[in-house]
């Protein structure tokens, strides 16, 4: 162990007194207002060096030498570190050992990619010795072409393992024989740009070394046992000898999956002996983690007159950039949701996930299930038409509901009343008619750019269905440890789990839980850090579920043990108590009522369990057909966006947002909301404004002047309806909640700036000149 | 050089600082008081968001030098000890807060609101607003609270 460093994480008290399904205060809500809250970015620890990390200029590049000497010269400069000077292994990645280099060495395969380190008394002094750092480039043109990448076989490969990361197909049926049978065939190519998570909080952390000869680190991440797990062998380090900490995270959505400045920041101190901090300014932050994958899709159906859709074709291009990331599972998702929550009898899903030099693309909100999303939904509209139906009685007469099979064959087998939802989306009452009166209701708002003329009113839906947890097999599971103990006279649960709260409000559902399972009122929860079990990451909507799960499975353990002290207390055998349970600060016997406080109870003894909760487990897609059970569970939100369209400039002011979500369970409705109203607010950045802008592989607008995220301005009020209807198998029968409405809010948005203007509008972000035909 | 102000009504001195900090980096780095956010540093999403002689302002835009001789108030200043302001309350109580880096910014914002307007509108709370970013409430339950604030302020008064 080593030094703590100033506003390291501490336990925190959980205010007020609520379980499961009430809203009590977020436990780190108060420091949060106060500016007390710690963030990776605001640690300090005396003897602090800063470090820096000089990235390439160019996507593509042969690297022919580097000289470091005078930059290690400058006063100031304490360490230059390049890939010589990785202590393990030279590369790390999500899914593959190989993936990323620590550092590059004999090529940059994007711009803003990592080659040296500095460590400096100053931010200032590092940057400029930053600039001393001497990189000869062998600059080669950039492979930017997603559709050669996946496709043409004489194209210069990216990775030396190919271009293409994986093809996932999914096949039921028979398309071509479903072909000869439609009466009605529509098309549609739909493309979807890059976004990006735009957290916040930029990449930030501190290293400090510790006298073992290993390294203390305080980070912002998703997922503390992933990152130890890729950080400790470039390390060349034992995990045992790598503590981490989860810092204070200004949010992450998929962004803080992977590895950005652990490793580097970890070498820095290991070299140096002393702590060092680094933190991303907003433009490095752009190159400092991945993107949402960019994506071409192709889709056609096929369908009866009456808008039965007998088939559909599909082909789904994901653009990776240099690296694999999350591409694997990213491709997955988008095949086997390639059609969304629609029964199909024939269909034909290729997905390709490639290897470009355009920027990196991984976890985003929504993760493979946004793209196909936008595209399905606006072929469900298309075919709305083609019908002559109205789009939500199209998407009622295809709707999948419990029992339907989804494409890859898997039975939704909990409850999905879609049809229903979207009957109550199109029945709730509609937002007044747009008023010219005052000016900031109109599209441009204050700069007064109409007032009214040319302005048409739009209606659109949009469904969207997203998987929760980790699929495809894989072993998801959460850990969590609970301790019940009286401290001055009372009662207090200590919640101690290594998931990352990031925003979500995981910290306060914890509590909620220990109060519900245990009876007590104070619980505490205890820093994320890796000297409890693996929790999984903070994505996939999974945290609820997982870790909830976790510290749900934990406290009945406790509670069990609790129940024999009180029976030895009692000197009465077990069975001869009766159905127990721990409510109001007591033990209580259903049939002989209070038996005892927990207090007397517990006496000295201090009640500790570690649990691990894993979910039903999934299969993994067969690699030709697509076919099997690779989902957990699934969860539905549906939209209706209204939006009021100046039509001569293009400009768009979204109006209403209503969400009509499954959620199986309201455990905290305020956080809940939030989730919503978040998940809603980045699919419409993603409808209208966002988009990392590339030109030749390089980004164009790293900053938040260029790179627009919705201001209040931007975002309407937003109505919303949640049900409840339970998923048994899931803890308290909840769903996760996060990310489908950031699924279904872009094609709700982008449905009614068609019906407002009647264009056919194929892409996302919808900018102004694609409304006025100007591009 | 050196840099004289007072912070939250405490005279503080800045030693060794350089010509390019701003007065963000000298309140997190060198005063001890890492409340104002550094999300963007470019005056675009106001999370560090300070009062500058009674003015709300983006901190990252303020050179060190030119807050010599002037009076800051930061987030750090506006409980009274374990009493918080009733625009904190009010964010914390709405569910305004996620991640909660944007929050210092946005309650430092919205504090000057209430102050200049009794019981704004929404379109006045939007407007007051509008240079803060969040990336993670779609800003409804952020609204929530500049309105549950102003309520109570105006109830007070
Ligand atoms: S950090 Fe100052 S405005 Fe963003
Ligand atoms: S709460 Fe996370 S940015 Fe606002």
């Amino acid at each position: 162990m080593s030094a703590t460093p100033v506003r390291a994480p501490r336990d925190i008290a959980a205010p007020g007194t609520g379980g499961v399904g009430d809203s009590p205060l977020r436990p780190d809500g108060t420091l949060k207002v106060k500016g007390e809250f710690a963030y990776s970015s605001d640690l300090w620890i005396d003897g602090m060096l800063w470090g820096a990390t000089l990235r390439s200029p160019h996507p593509r590049a042969r690297i022919v030498s580097i000289d470091v000497a005078e930059a290690l010269a400058h006063p100031g400069v304490a360490a230059v570190l390049t890939h010589e000077d990785v202590p393990g292994r030279k590369h790390f990645g999500l899914d593959h050992t190989w993936d990323q280099p620590v550092l590059a060495f004999d090529e940059v395969r994007h711009q803003g990619e990592p080659i040296a380190l500095v460590a400096a008394d100053h931010p200032e002094t590092a940057r400029r010795a930053m600039e001393k750092i001497r990189i000869e480039y062998e600059v080669l043109e950039p492979l930017t072409d997603a559709r050669r990448a996946a496709f043409d076989p004489a194209y210069p490969q990216v990775q030396p393992r190919g271009n293409l990361a994986r093809h996932q197909p999914v096949r039921v049926g028979d398309v071509e024989a479903a072909k000869a049978r439609a009466e009605v065939v529509v098309s549609g190519e739909y493309r979807v740009g890059i976004q990006d998570q735009a957290f916040l909080g930029p990449e930030s952390g501190l290293a400090v070394p510790a006298e073992d000869g290993g390294v203390d680190l305080y980070v912002a991440t998703q997922w503390m046992h992933n990152d130890l797990k890729q950080i400790a062998p470039c390390l060349g380090l034992p995990e045992e000898k790598i503590r981490m900490t989860l810092s204070g995270v200004g949010g992450a959505f998929g962004g803080r999956e992977d590895l950005s400045m652990q490793i580097h920041a970890a070498m820095l101190a290991l070299r140096t002996g002393r702590p060092v901090k680094i933190v991303y300014n907003r433009y490095e932050s752009f190159f400092g983690h991945v993107h949402r994958h960019p994506a071409e899709m192709r889709y056609e159906y096929g369908a009866t007159r009456d808008g039965k859709i007998l088939y559909a074709d599909v082909e789904i291009l994901l653009d990776g950039g240099a690296y694999t990331s999350a591409t694997m599972n990213v491709v997955g998702n988008a095949a086997s949701l390639g059609v969304g929550p629609y029964v199909i009898p024939n269909v034909r899903i290729d997905a390709y996930g490639v290897y470009t030099n355009n920027p990196p693309c991984g976890a985003m909100r929504g993760f493979g299930a946004v793209q196909a999303c936008f595209a399905y939904e606006s072929m469900m509209d298309k075919l709305a038409e083609a019908c002559g139906l109205d789009p939500v009685t199209v998407r009622q007469v295809n709707a999948a509901s419990q029992g339907s099979e989804l494409a890859t064959g898997q039975v939704i087998w909990a409850p999905l009343p879609m049809a229903e939802m979207l009957q109550q989306a199109r029945e709730l009452p509609m937002p007044p008619p747009l008023d010219p009166a005052d000016i900031r209701n109109l599209p441009g708002g204050a700069s007064q750019t109409t007032h009214g003329e040319g302005v048409r009113r739009g209606v659109g839906y949009g469904v969207g269905l997203k998987n929760i947890c980790f699929s495809e097999g894989f072993d998801d599971y959460s850990t969590a440890r609970v301790r019940l103990e009286v401290v001055g006279g009372e009662a207090v649960a200590l919640v101690h789990t290594a998931a990352a709260e990031v925003g979500q409000g995981l910290v306060t559902l914890e509590a909620q839980i220990a109060r519900t399972e245990l009876g007590v009122e104070r619980v505490v929860i205890h820093p994320a850090d890796n000297q409890v079990g693996d929790a999984g990451s903070s994505s996939a909507s999974r945290q609820s579920y997982m870790t909830g799960g976790a510290v749900m499975t934990a406290c009945r353990a406790v509670r069990e043990r609790v129940f024999a002290l009180a029976a030895a207390r009692l000197g009465r055998p077990l069975d001869t108590l009766g159905e127990l349970s721990l409510t109001g600060g007591k033990v209580v016997s259903e049939s002989a009522g209070v038996l005892a406080s927990i207090e007397d109870v517990l006496g000295d003894s201090v009640v500790e369990e570690t649990r691990e909760y894993h979910h039903e487990p999934t299969t993994g897609m067969d690699p030709v057909t697509g076919r099997g059970d690779s989902h957990t569970q699934l969860a539905l939100c549906v939209h209706r966006a209204v939006v009021d369209v100046d039509v001569e400039l293009g400009l768009v002011k979204v109006v209403e947002l209503a969400a009509v979500q499954d959620v199986g369970k309201v455990l905290n409705r305020l956080s809940l909301e939030g989730q919503i109203h978040g998940g809603t607010a980045q699919g419409l950045g993603l409808a209208v404004m966002e988009e990392i802008v590339v030109a030749d592989g390089k980004v164009r607008n790293p900053s938040f002047t260029d790179y627009l995220i919705p201001t209040i301005l931007d975002m309407p009020p937003m109505r919303l309806e949640i049900l409840e209807n339970a998923d048994p198998r899931a803890p308290y029968g909840l769903r996760g909640a996060g990310e489908p409405p950031t699924l279904s809010s872009t094609p709700a948005i982008v449905a009614a700036i068609r019906d407002a203007t009647g264009l056919a509008l194929t892409r996302v972000p919808v900018r102004p000149e694609h409304i006025t035909g100007s591009s | 050089m050196r840099v004289t102000f007072t912070v939250n009504g405490r005279r503080e001195t800045a030693d060794d600082v350089w010509e390019g900090e701003s007065l963000l980096y000298v309140l997190r780095e060198r005063v001890g008081l890492p409340g104002s956010k550094n999300a963007c540093e470019q005056g675009e999403c106001g999370s560090c968001t300070v009062y500058l002689d009674g003015t709300p302002v983006c901190a990252c835009l303020v050179a060190a030098g030119q807050a010599e001789g002037r009076e800051v108030r930061t987030v750090e200043g506006l409980a009274d000890g374990d009493r918080l302001d009733p625009v904190q309350e009010a964010f914390v109580e709405c569910g305004a807060v996620q991640c909660g880096f944007c929050t210092p910014g946005l309650v430092v914002q919205a504090h000057d609101l209430i102050e200049r307007v009794e019981q704004p509108s929404d379109a006045e709370i939007r407007e007051a607003l509008a240079g803060n970013l969040c990336r993670c409430t779609g800003y409804e339950k952020i609204l929530d609270a500049v309105r549950l604030a102003a309520a109570r302020k105006a109830a007070a008064s």
